[in-house]
Parts: structure tokens; C-alpha cells; sequence
């Protein structure tokens, strides 16, 4: 068996106090104290109008650290796979319909339906850069970020080609957000290629398997985010990329299994 | 690919439980389609009710799981041996290097739905409903594993109709990569009101039977199927062989298939490439065919591109219903039954065939030597996978 290596090649960041990945760097590096204002979300200016309009907080979200990572990265998203992990989707939407589906007479609206899908914000994505390149949409519940982890590092290992990996979480309205609590919208994405490139900040070794569970991170205020939402999970990852220094830092996946990952930055030639 | 060994397999769908009611049923050229019955719902549509479900009951020790799709997992669990398939691969590998990939749409959907309807005077959800369980896309996933004693990697894949094809390619490269040993894959999606009256508001459910190549076909019948397989590193005996993957996406509409089916083409050549296949060896095609007017029309656009219009094909829908996120695994399962068996099963219910459509269709059963299969599987939001496997590696 051969190491699970991928390198990262654009990153991108959206989240309460965290409104990019450059912006979040010194709260990253424990330089500034995070402060937990809520997320804003831009509107997605890469999608067709039409769609545009039917765009909800979870494809707003996704195609926000998209974009951020691809631009990083200066790669053609034309030709780019991609995996999408969420725990939930299009949370409002889910809402709307359950609402619609319990009147005695259930109205369902055709749009709120189409992107009820999990797959939503994938389906906007290739359709605003024209791709069709292959693109995986999952779920863990808690572990969604970890599954996304291991899809995209594996589809990279399989195929020699880049992958971005979209990780993101927005709350449900009431009541369904009393049985599912998330506090606020909060996605990362990675660019990930097979081999370095003059553009690679890093290089991640991933291993099933080792501590449980991920040890917290000195800020307790980006700490209590991790634990908060699922797709948060990335924040140790996210540290260690901005720290810029050799570690192996432990993600919390499923209640048996973790993940490890050794990050080592590619020297920068100044 | 390294050709993936297929030990042990099983779905349950409208036709019946377990593959011997199920080929029972493809030999007789029965569909399992009814006009819809579930809940009295007063819709103009037929519907693949899966016989059972609510008798079913979960073990005690995960009650929490309960929920319409988690009973149609668990039924489907029981059938074909599986459980104690599963087990000699646990024993063999270890509880850990067993993983757990699965397909589904709406997931226990049903129930946050029937929930919205018993909420307190205060709006609140109702005190027993359990989010995690029952509607997070990841429960079934969540259930199986636990059911089968595995503590591998987990995760569902969830591409609207597309996802329990897609499952496939996930375990390989996870096994590829050395990451795990063994795989349960597959796909399970239950009869709820959102598939039900969200297609029906899409003006995509069909008023009859659903007619796959037909000239009066009006849309769909939607089923409910659990479908796994499981796939090994190395197996003595196996059921048969996964022996190509391709994924793609449209990039062009979220419901809507592209109108010359681009991406449908680029995941089946994809396929084939993958298997290390011409067109030629392919012996049967199970289409996505889900009977909707343009769905049926782009992807026989798109066979033909690959393929011509000389290799048969059918789509089993007219049987099942679609199944949606079940759909890929259970039409996987169909295909190893179609090459054990030289059974290329009928296309149900066309009358009329479309004259417009040019592909092989078949409406009768056809009996021959069927080594490989292409299984093909698209869904909203664009997304495209196909399948090819074979009897030998």
C-alpha cells in the first residue's frame, strides 16, 4: 500500500469570522482572536441568471469557496472533478417542502424540488463553469468533511488529475433546526493535484485510523466552531496550512474512526 | 480497473424480495407497478411499493434507526444470504477494513415529513422525532454498518438517481488505494411525499404505467428498492465482475438532460475505457430509461453515439419503477442476473414503440450468452455514471 498523498494547490474559506482564506490567516496562525460574526454570503456571479435567482445558502456557499480555491489555484474549472460534502444540503428548501407536504392539500414547488437534491450545489457548479468532468456529492452526518477528505484524495490517487473538494454546512430554519442546532454557514474548499506543482503550498499524507478525538485548537472560540458544524471539522487542517510548518494534525471523521494527516508545507523561493 | 470481484448480492424492489423472485418475475415479463396505494395519496401515478416494509422490524438494539427507509434496508439485508455473506468477509478482513458505500435520495426523508405534520401548537417538531437517524442522508449508511457489525469507512453518496452507481467506483478506488479490503455497496431510497409530489409538480410522473421507448410514454413510476453488493479484493467464488466505472456530469441543466446527452456519452466511453472495452463487447445495455420524453430521447441519442443501434437494450424500469437513488444498484444486480442467466430482460409496458427512438429495444425477453453488461444511470443536477460487468474477469 502506497501512501494517500495529495498536494494543495488553492484553498478557500468561508465562515463566522472567517470571510476568506487570506482574511482568516492571522486567526489561523493564533495571531488575532477569532471574533464569530455571522457569515455573509455573495451572490453566486458565476451562474446564469436564471439560476442565479433559484440559488439557495447552501449552492451560494459552495460556489463561494469554490471560486476562492480555483482562483488560488489558477486552474480551468472547466475540466476540474470535483466531490461536494455536506451534511445537509439545501436546508431552507428541505424545510419549505416538509412545511408545503404537511398542508392538507400539499402545493410543492417544482424549483424548491430540482434542487432539493444533495447534489444541488455540484449541479449548479458544473453547470456555471461548464464542466463535465466527474463530480461526487456525499454525506457523513458529523463526518462529512473526513468522507470528503478520503473521496477526493482517493479520485486523485485513481485518476492522476486534479480534484477540488467542497466541504459545506448551513443551518436549517426552525423547528428542524432545534433537532439539528448548526449556528451559522460555514464551507472550505481544497484544490488537491497528484503531483507538486510551482503552485503547491503543501503536501497532505492521509491515514485512517489515529486519535480520537482531534485534539482542540488553541482558540476556543475557532474551537468551539469545530465543534459546531460538521464541515468545520477541516479547521485543524486549516491551521496547520496557514501556520505553515510540518505536522500531522488529527480530524475527527466517525465516532470509531479518525483521520490523521501529515502536512508539509512546499518551501516557498523567495 | 483492476476488474473488482463481486461476491454476494441481493435486491428487494416491487417484483419481490431476494433475486430469485426477482428473475422470477423478469422471466415472466411482470412489472411490479401499480396505481399508488402508499398513504392513499391522491395522486394520478403508479407506483413500485415495495411488499412488507412497515412489518418489517429493525433490531431492538437500533431502534433509533427506525424510519420507512432503514426497514426497507433492513428486509433487504435479509435476502440471498447476505448477512452471513457479509460475515465471512468481516471474519476474513476485519471489522475495519470493511467499508460501507451507500446510495439513496431522500434517505428517512418520510420521516420529517409525517413529523411537519404532527408538530406542537408552538410549531416545534415532535419530541420522538430523531433527525440523525431517520433523515440525515447519511442514515442508511449509518444503519447498515452498524446492522453488519462494521466499523470500516462510511459515507452515502447522494447524486439524485445516479447515486448507488456511483457507490462502485467509490469502493474501488478505496480498495485500489489499499484503504480498505471490502466494500457493502448499494443503494436503498423509500417511497416519501417529497419524490412523490415533487416529480408529480415537474409534470414528470406518468398518469398510466410508466412506457420506456414508448411512443405514448408520459413520465415515470417511481419505486422503492434496497439493492447491495458486496465487493472484494479477492473472492473464491464470485458472483461476477465490476469491470469498468465512468462518472461524468452534464454542466447543463439541473433537471434536464443535456438534449444530445454529452455527458451520458462521456461517462460510458468513460466506462468502456476504464474495462478496457470496444463498444462491440458489450451484450446488453440496462438504460437509465426512465420514461420521461426527453430523458428517453437523449440517452438513446447517446447510446447510439457510442454504441450504434445494434446492441440490445432494455430498460427495467417498466418492472421496478424508478428507484432512484436506488436505481444504479438495483439495475447492477439485474445485470449480474442477466449474464448468470442469458437473460436479457424485456422492456415492460411500450405498446407503441417511439419511431423517433433508434436504439435495439427490446420488448421481449431475449435468451443468449450475455458476458458483459453496461448499466447506465443519470440523474438531476447533471450527474452521469455507467457501470460494465462481467461474468469472468
Amino acid at each position: 500500500m502506497t501512501d494517500l498523498r495529495v498536494w494543495v494547490q488553492g484553498i478557500g474559506l468561508l465562515g463566522p469570522g472567517l470571510s476568506s482564506w487570506p482574511a482568516s490567516l492571522g486567526v489561523l496562525r493564533g495571531a488575532q482572536p477569532h471574533a464569530s460574526t455571522p457569515t455573509v454570503l455573495p451572490l453566486p456571479a458565476r451562474l446564469p441568471s436564471a439560476e442565479r435567482r433559484r440559488a439557495g445558502a447552501a449552492v451560494k456557499l459552495a460556489m463561494a469557496v469554490a471560486d476562492e480555491a480555483v482562483a488560488q489555484a489558477q486552474v480551468d474549472p472547466g475540466t476540474l472533478a470535483t466531490v461536494f460534502a455536506s451534511s445537509s444540503g439545501e436546508c431552507a428548501n428541505c424545510h419549505a417542502l416538509c412545511e408545503a407536504l404537511a398542508a392538507p392539500v400539499p402545493l410543492v414547488s417544482p424549483t424548491k424540488f430540482t434542487n432539493s437534491v444533495h447534489n444541488a450545489s455540484s449541479g449548479a457548479w458544473h453547470i456555471a463553469v461548464a464542466s463535465r468532468a466527474s463530480s461526487t456529492s456525499l454525506c457523513a452526518f458529523d463526518g462529512s468533511f473526513g468522507a470528503g477528505l478520503i473521496e477526493a484524495a482517493t479520485g486523485v490517487r485513481s485518476s492522476g488529475q486534479p480534484v477540488l473538494l467542497v466541504a459545506s454546512d448551513s443551518p436549517y430554519p426552525e423547528p428542524l433546526n432545534s433537532a439539528r442546532p448548526l449556528p451559522d454557514h460555514f464551507g472550505s474548499a481544497l484544490l488537491f493535484t497528484a503531483a507538486p506543482t510551482e503552485r503547491s503550498l503543501a503536501s497532505l499524507t492521509i491515514s485512517l485510523g489515529g486519535p480520537l478525538p482531534a485534539g482542540s485548537l488553541p482558540d476556543a472560540s475557532l474551537d468551539a466552531l469545530r465543534g459546531a458544524i460538521p464541515a468545520a471539522a477541516v479547521l485543524p487542517l486549516l491551521v496547520a496550512l496557514a501556520q505553515g510548518t510540518s505536522q500531522t494534525v488529527a480530524i475527527d471523521y466517525l465516532p470509531s474512526l479518525g483521520l490523521q494527516v501529515n502536512v508539509v508545507p512546499v518551501p516557498v523561493l523567495q | 480497473m483492476t476488474p473488482l470481484a463481486i461476491s454476494a448480492c441481493t435486491l428487494t424492489t416491487a417484483l419481490g424480495a431476494g433475486r430469485t423472485a426477482t428473475l422470477e418475475a423478469l422471466q415472466a415479463q411482470r412489472s411490479g407497478l401499480a396505481p399508488v396505494a402508499f398513504m392513499d395519496l391522491p395522486l394520478p401515478t403508479w407506483v413500485g411499493e415495495v411488499a412488507g416494509v412497515d412489518a418489517t422490524a429493525l433490531p431492538s438494539s437500533l431502534a433509533e434507526f427506525d424510519c420507512r427507509n432503514n426497514r426497507l434496508a433492513w428486509l433487504g439485508l435479509q435476502q440471498d444470504g447476505f448477512l452471513d455473506a457479509v460475515a465471512v468477509a468481516r471474519a476474513r478482513w476485519g471489522t475495519g477494513r470493511v467499508a460501507v458505500f451507500l446510495g439513496t435520495s431522500t434517505s428517512g426523508l418520510l420521516q420529517t415529513e409525517l413529523a411537519y405534520r404532527r408538530r406542537t401548537p408552538q410549531g416545534a417538531l415532535p419530541a420522538d422525532f430523531l433527525y440523525g437517524p431517520t433523515q440525515n442522508t447519511y442514515s442508511v449508511a449509518a444503519f447498515v454498518a452498524q446492522a453488519l457489525q462494521l466499523q470500516g469507512p462510511s459515507w452515502v453518496v447522494s447524486t439524485a438517481c445516479s447515486s448507488s452507481a456511483k457507490v462502485f467506483g467509490t469502493a474501488a478506488r478505496m480498495i485500489e488505494a489499499g484503504l480498505i479490503d471490502a466494500a457493502v455497496v448499494g443503494g436503498v431510497d423509500s417511497l416519501c411525499l417529497t419524490t412523490l409530489y415533487g416529480f408529480n409538480s415537474l409534470e414528470l410522473l406518468s398518469d398510466e404505467i410508466c412506457r420506456p421507448w414508448g411512443g405514448a410514454r408520459k413520465g415515470l413510476s417511481i419505486g422503492e428498492a434496497a439493492a447491495f453488493a458486496l465487493v472484494e479484493r479477492e473472492a473464491g467464488t464470485p458472483q461476477g465482475w465490476l469491470l469498468g466505472v465512468g462518472e461524468s456530469n452534464d454542466g447543463y441543466h439541473m433537471s434536464t438532460p443535456h438534449p444530445e446527452g454529452l455527458g451520458a456519452i462521456a461517462a460510458m466511453r468513460s466506462a468502456l475505457a476504464d474495462a478496457n472495452l470496444q463498444p462491440a463487447d458489450i451484450d446488453y445495455i440496462n438504460l437509465h430509461g426512465t420514461a420521461t420524453p426527453s430523458n428517453d430521447a437523449a440517452e438513446d441519442n447517446a447510446v447510439s453515439s457510442v454504441f450504434g443501434t445494434g446492441t440490445p437494450g432494455s430498460s427495467t424500469k417498466g418492472a421496478t419503477g424508478h428507484t432512484l437513488g436506488a436505481a444504479g444498484g438495483v439495475e447492477a444486480v439485474i445485470a449480474l442476473l442477466a449474464i448468470q442467466h442469458g437473460l436479457m430482460p424485456a422492456g415492460l409496458n411500450v405498446e407503441e414503440r417511439d419511431l423517433a427512438l433508434k436504439l435495439n429495444y427490446l420488448q421481449r425477453n431475449q435468451h443468449a450468452s450475455v458476458r458483459r453488461v453496461l448499466s447506465n444511470s443519470f440523474g438531476f443536477g447533471g450527474s452521469n455514471a455507467s457501470l460494465v460487468f462481467g461474468g469472468v474477469a
